[in-house]
């Protein structure tokens, strides 16, 4: 008797009130005009500014430098952490999440009070460190996951059959652990592309970013267009999860 | 050599990590009213955030409790949900589960921008005032699929006839879920409701679309505001360094806690 | 005779296009020990579910002792399930697990403490109250599994496959108990299980299930030594199953012999099952009054007796089990006594799917289309039957474009040649003849020359 499924239902109906409706909302306000008309206009603008095409590109770049950056950062620690010999205590893996409770608003901007002591001057760098610095946890935590429940036998056969430690990381461990990555890429990625306060605080509002063109137009009440660059980063959303699945599926294929 | 170096790599980037963290606990023990001006040691910010006297003191203390309330109410009513919609979907079978899966994913993929702006976007054309209670809304979108997700391998694990049995020795639907389910799925529920409290005390973009005008100020905003004035409440340095040591002795007594019930496990 | 205790009418169920149970009718008498055995997949677990209302039949009615409780949740039915895996809630000890069921009634203290700790003696499990149920051992698990489903004194115990996940010698030892048990208390059993030996042992009366559908219900003896169709007889033990016809009354051919027997009322020339149980041949050394003969293939020492399969002086292997054992590659003298002949109509001569006419050069069945020749009688889209004999199917170990696939679900050997099923959700199974081996579940295609498909009228 599986009636126990209408339990889902509530929650079915709370999901379409808040996920299913308010995207739709993001769309219906992006082709509308602020009269109510149905309008390219708000999409044209935003493709014609090239204030706007450069904050995004700009927006873009960093996003990849600082996923780039975490995957080479935190693969190697990831692995640390997962191989046994040389941490033994899942306590360590806590401290990579504990500073994740310090507000971190708070954080940044004693990252960039940090960075002014210091006298490095506050620009696209110092904005790079902190996005890394922020983000980092959120591909360290994927990837450890991964290899921490890995079987071994995969890398002791990979041996028996006469493979180098070297072979084995890149023929087994490395395509095994893949699906780790591309999450860690989902949850690095998007978020850099819309943040919006710290940039502001990294870089003395010298620089800006998608996230904090949105915020100003919806804050300025400019709705539609607000929803119309929301409606743009949705589209790169589809797009970072279409090639990430893609990857995953691909990858987690030997899995199965 | 290769334990030296790896050991030396995390020490590396653990150092750089808290470097922030040990930035601020340094600095709220000096007056000054600026971050990373040392006046000479006191202890004045400390006494100042618990004395009646500090005028400053009243709108810090009110954006920490509106924090606490919104991420406690927000993470419970997740629990409640999330589990019994976990309960829901594991039950489901094929393209309805598929389905409501997905929908439980977006919001997870989503930036908080996304989840902010669209759900401001609601409100604004349901002509809703905006508020806490639409603030807490917004928070439990957000927060009930990581509930759902971590309530879900409990699910897995557990023998899907124990329900069933319940019902047979004459419990009701209701009854075997508060006697048999609840007790069953605690662990996944604890640590969706932790989950849930940590990613809604942590949030800036959503809280700060879905507030209203209304002045409503939490812990994030307070900041953010603050930060945009130029210069931070000085009181806030013994705040976060107060905040985090209750966490680290939380999560030192938590694992204590832990390592002891392994241990009397393994002794059985 | 005792009373109807459940009485089962008309009772169906089907998730997604699956029948998983088709029409079934079944009197319980009151005190019986009846167990429900078939393949995985027959609806034996799902039947006990319906009983115990944890699924609803999609139509049909159950009623206990002459009340319709087709609808009455499972929480209300005065029956208790022991469940396959025991499902004992594990925050709770063997105690309260126990009392779980009496406390939702709300007894008193005294009469709960009563009851558990005289449920815990008839398990003899005395002072394991206070045990972690996690730290049990199987067999323990099993036996407070059973006491809390006394503790609600119901009215009849259901047992869903209760020893399938305990090793072999407690099982053995968890049978007995199970008799004696059923034996002292008087109440109603019904147990499920796949295993035909446990069947066997335990039951007052056994119910033999495939495909949704009951086989055969009798006594542990008549299901052995008289089962209904091949079926029965290859599930419930060891048997040469075999291809015969029968001659006239008291009079079959098979193995390219002519055999007395007892059997009568087959048509003249009927095709017949016949199965011989493998303790039923008799294997001499002599060659000569001897009813045929055979050479020993090989011979392996059983413990009491010895196994050998014989290749019979026409071709066809039988299994024989004998007290004696005789050399491989010796020839050996064989008879078979007219009441060791078990007789049995075929359930099906041949293969018969509901077709369509596309042209007259191809139907359609089984979701792909076939070339043959139609009979100019029948127009595109009229309604036909297709026949098929079972040794003109094909088997191909891969599948073909637009060609049906299946999965093998059952097989008997037939002395000469295989008899299996391929079955595809939703559709028609297919009955196959091939000397190929194919294991159970393999995948396989199906492929039908045009010459020997046969159309006819829908109702020929």
């Amino acid at each position: 008797m599986n009636n126990r499924s209408t339990w889902s239902l509530p929650y079915f109906i709370f999901l379409v009130i808040f996920v299913v409706m308010p995207l739709l909302l993001v769309l219906f306000y992006a082709f509308q005009d602020g009269q109510g008309h149905f309008t390219f206009a708000n999409i044209l603008r935003f493709f014609s500014d090239s204030d706007s095409l450069a904050t995004f590109a700009l927006s873009i770049e960093v996003a990849i430098e600082n996923t780039v950056i975490c995957i080479l950062l935190g693969y190697p620690l990831a692995w640390i952490l997962a191989n046994k010999e040389y941490n033994k205590s899942a306590v360590t893996v806590v401290l990579f999440i504990l500073p994740m409770w310090i507000n971190a608003l708070m954080r940044t901007l004693a990252t960039a009070e940090l960075f002014s002591m210091l006298g490095v001057n506050l620009g696209k760098g110092t904005l790079l460190f902190g996005m890394v610095y922020d983000y980092l946890p959120f591909m360290i935590y994927p990837i450890y996951n991964i290899l921490s429940k890995m079987d071994k036998s995969y890398s002791e056969a990979a041996q028996d059959l006469g493979a180098s430690p070297v072979k084995v990381f890149f023929k087994v461990t490395l395509p095994l652990s893949m699906p780790g990555v591309w999450s860690g890429v989902l949850m690095v990625f998007m978020p850099t592309v819309s943040t919006f306060a710290i940039s502001e605080f990294l870089t003395n509002n010298k620089i800006k970013l998608f996230g904090t063109i949105i915020q100003e137009n919806i804050n300025s009440s400019m709705w539609n267009y607000g929803a119309a660059l929301a409606f743009v980063m949705l589209l790169i959303i589809g797009i970072t999860k279409f090639i990430a699945e893609d990857e995953e599926v691909a990858t987690e294929g030997p899995r199965k | 050599m290769k334990k030296f170096f790896a050991r030396f790599y995390i020490a590396i980037i653990l150092l750089v990590l808290y470097a922030p963290i040990f930035f601020i606990g340094v600095f709220s023990f000096t007056e000054s009213k600026v971050l990373g001006t040392w006046t000479g040691f006191s202890t004045r910010l400390y006494t100042g955030l618990f004395s009646n006297e500090n005028p400053g003191r009243e709108s810090l203390l009110g954006a920490v409790e509106n924090t606490l309330v919104i991420a406690l109410v927000a993470a419970f009513v997740s629990m409640f949900l999330g589990t019994v919609s976990a309960i829901g979907i594991f039950n489901l079978r094929g393209r309805k589960r598929q389905a409501i899966q997905y929908l439980n994913n977006i919001p997870m993929i989503n930036p908080d921008i996304i989840t902010g702006v669209s759900i401001f976007l609601l409100f604004v054309f349901l002509h809703v005032t905006q508020g806490y209670a639409t603030v807490i809304l917004a928070h439990i979108t957000f927060c009930t699929p990581y509930v759902v997700l971590s309530v879900m391998p409990k699910l897995q694990q557990m023998n899907p006839s124990i329900y069933e049995a319940a019902l047979d020795m004459g419990a009701t639907p209701v009854q075997a879920f508060w006697k048999v389910m609840v007790p069953e799925l605690k662990p996944g529920m604890i640590s969706g409701f932790i989950l849930a409290f940590t990613m809604s005390l942590d949030d800036f973009a959503v809280t700060f679309f879905t507030r209203g005008t209304i002045g409503l100020e939490t812990l994030s905003t307070y900041i953010y505001a603050d930060a945009r004035k130029g210069g931070l409440t000085p009181e806030l340095r013994p705040l976060m360094t107060l905040m985090f040591l209750l966490v680290l002795v939380l999560l030192i007594v938590l694992n204590v806690r832990s390592s002891r019930l392994a241990t009397k496990k393994l002794g059985r | 005779m005792a009373e109807t205790i459940i009485k089962i009418e008309h009772v169906s169920k089907s998730y997604g296009r699956g029948n998983v149970l088709d029409d079934i009718n079944l009197d319980i008498r009151k005190g019986e020990f009846i167990t429900i055995v078939g393949p995985s997949g027959c609806g034996k677990t799902t039947l006990l579910r319906i009983i115990a209302g944890l699924v609803q039949a999609d139509s049909g009615t159950v009623s206990l002792g002459g009340k319709d409780i087709t609808s009455m949740p499972p929480y209300k039915r005065p029956l208790n399930m022991v469940f396959q895996r025991y499902a004992l809630f594990p925050h709770l000890n063997v105690y309260e697990n126990i009392a779980f069921g009496m406390k939702l009634q709300k007894k008193s203290e005294e009469e709960i403490d009563n009851k558990v700790r005289r449920l815990l003696k008839l398990v003899s499990l005395t002072d394991y109250e206070e045990r972690d149920v996690n730290s049990l051992s199987g067999g323990q698990q099993q036996r407070v599994a059973i006491a809390r489903a006394l503790a609600n004194s119901p009215q009849v115990l259901l047992l869903d496959e209760p020893l399938s996940a305990l090793d072999y010698k407690m099982r053995k030892d968890m049978q007995m108990e199970l008799k004696e048990m059923h034996k002292k208390l008087g109440l109603t059993f019904i147990n499920v299980t796949h295993d035909q030996e446990e069947a066997i042992t335990l039951s007052d009366t056994v119910i033999v299930m495939n495909e949704g559908k009951i086989q055969q219900i009798g006594t542990p003896e008549d299901i052995y030594n008289e089962p209904c169709n091949s079926f029965v007889a290859d599930f419930i033990g060891a048997s040469n199953i075999l291809d015969g016809t029968m001659i006239q009354d008291r009079k079959v051919n098979f193995i390219g012999h002519d055999f007395d027997c007892v059997d009568e009322g087959f048509a003249e020339n009927e095709p017949v099952d016949i199965v011989i149980r493998p303790e039923d041949i008799y294997i001499v050394n002599k060659l000569e009054s001897v009813q045929f003969t055979g050479v020993v293939k090989s011979c392996t020492f059983k413990g009491v007796h010895y196994e050998m399969f014989v290749d019979s002086d026409n071709g066809y292997e039988l299994m024989i089990q004998d007290y004696n054992a005789f050399e491989p590659g010796s020839t050996v003298g064989l008879i078979i006594k007219p009441q060791d002949i078990q007789v049995m109509h075929k359930y099906k001569m041949e293969n018969t799917f509901d077709a369509v006419v596309i042209d007259s050069q191809h139907v359609s069945f089984l979701g792909s289309e076939f070339e043959c020749t139609v009979p100019e009688r029948f127009k595109p889209d009229d309604k036909v039957t297709a026949h098929v004999a079972f040794d003109k199917v094909d088997l191909l170990d891969y599948c073909q474009d637009g060609k049906p696939e299946g999965k093998v679900r059952f097989i008997i050997y037939k002395g000469d040649h295989y008899h299996l099923k391929v079955y595809k959700r939703g559709q028609t199974s297919v009955y196959v003849d091939t000397n190929d081996v194919y294991d159970k579940g393999d995948l396989v295609g199906i492929n039908i020359a045009p010459e020997d498909i046969i159309i006819t009228a829908c109702d020929e």
